[in-house]
């Protein structure tokens, strides 16, 4: 059948691009003009040309931030796909289990960002937390709140237990998909597990894993409300990652050229990696 | 309607008529050229002008920025560099 070319339908997306504009690009548009200019209040701004990016690129502060928030999307990435992968492979593919674990699943979901941080914050707590009482009954000297090393793991754990179960829940999909007819085929040939899980189940979720590597990565790298809940960015700065450090330099320290210049920076770094992702995964499934 | 609140100036809105200048461009070629002219360059991946826009653009961004952290601030090198690493996309990607 012929395709029916109207170029009038493109006036159908007029109000969603009007949306857009006015929610997303303009207000991108004014980050870009701010971060070429220095005010002090009052609506009063001056012009200060690549300053602020000059600042930005050779800040330590903002290098050290962006190594932290790397570090920590890499590895939630390195925990949350495998497991998410492994609980996904495990789960029940027909009878009462299915709407059990599915709703299991769901529910770290649907709590806010900041009750998490919350449930975390006091979770933790060597004093009333029930994990951090645990642990140092246990003999485990922990303390998140003065010990950076913990307090990243606190993070980490965190994120995983949010969400591990995203990642379930895109690969059970994928892997729901997949006709009976090329297990049985494997059985035919005397397919080992690792070889139906190699051949079929990993090639069938390569779209959905895209999503949630997409997904994650993103969310990873712009977190800011659990970890600030929890830690603070503390110990020290050893939890600081970029958003935390974005806000307390907008807001708290009100330099919106630096804080401006550095979200741009963010952006187009966010923008370079889910790029490389993105065509990574679509090149090698049209590969295959 | 009074924009003077939002503080824009003359170099930001240059930027952003370039950039607009460059999508409505691509919108005409399209329309005389349909399709976006996909094809397989260097990166072993298909592309099509589109592709081949953004990769200049975000290219050209990282382009200016690597030069005002090892060079300076004078960004017009860094310009002419972006423009020939953009003819390079779209001759060779």
């Amino acid at each position: 059948m012929d395709k029916t070319w109207n170029n009038k339908a493109w006036f159908m997306v007029l109000p969603v691009l009007l949306l857009v504009a006015f929610s997303a690009v303009i207000p991108l548009m004014t980050v870009v003009n701010y971060s070429v200019q220095d005010t002090f209040g009052n609506n009063q701004f001056f012009w200060a040309g690549t300053e602020w990016y000059q600042e930005m690129l050779h800040s330590e502060r903002f290098h050290t931030a962006l190594l932290r928030n790397l570090l920590f999307s890499f590895t939630i990435l390195a925990i949350e796909v495998p497991l998410g992968i492994l609980i996904a492979l495990n789960m029940p593919r027909k009878g009462w289990g299915v709407p059990v674990c599915l709703v299991l699943m769901a529910l770290p979901l649907l709590i806010p960002w900041n009750v998490v941080g919350t449930i975390w914050q006091v979770f933790g707590r060597v004093d009333i937390g029930l994990l951090g009482r645990t642990l140092s009954q246990l003999g485990i000297h922990y303390n998140y709140v003065q010990n950076p090393l913990h307090a990243w793991i606190t993070v980490i754990v965190m994120d995983v237990w949010h969400w591990t179960s995203l990642v379930v829940l895109l690969c059970y999909a994928g892997l729901v998909s997949i006709p009976d007819a090329f297990y049985q085929a494997a059985k035919i040939d005397g397919a080992s597990r690792w070889a139906i899980f190699r051949y079929i189940q990993l090639p069938k979720m390569n779209r959905v894993l895209l999503i949630a590597v997409l997904l994650r990565f993103m969310d990873s790298f712009m977190i800011y409300t659990e970890p600030f809940v929890v830690t603070g960015g503390g110990p020290g700065n050893s939890t600081t990652f970029l958003s935390i450090d974005l806000v307390k330099m907008a807001v708290g320290q009100f330099d919106l050229g630096p804080a401006a210049a550095m979200s741009i920076i963010y952006f187009l770094i966010i923008l370079a990696l889910s790029w490389v992702f993105y065509t990574v995964m679509t090149s090698y499934d049209a590969e295959r | 309607m009074d924009f003077s609140w939002m503080a824009w100036t003359w170099p930001t809105a240059i930027f952003f008529m370039t950039i607009l200048a460059l999508l409505v461009g691509m919108a005409v070629w399209e329309y005389v050229s349909p399709g976006g002219n996909p094809r397989v360059g260097v990166l072993r991946f298909e592309t099509t002008r589109g592709d081949r826009l953004f990769v200049s653009l975000l290219g050209s961004a990282f382009i200016n920025l690597a030069w005002l952290g090892l060079v300076g601030p004078n960004l017009w090198w860094a310009l002419a560099l972006s423009v020939v690493y953009a003819i390079g996309v779209f001759r060779y990607v």
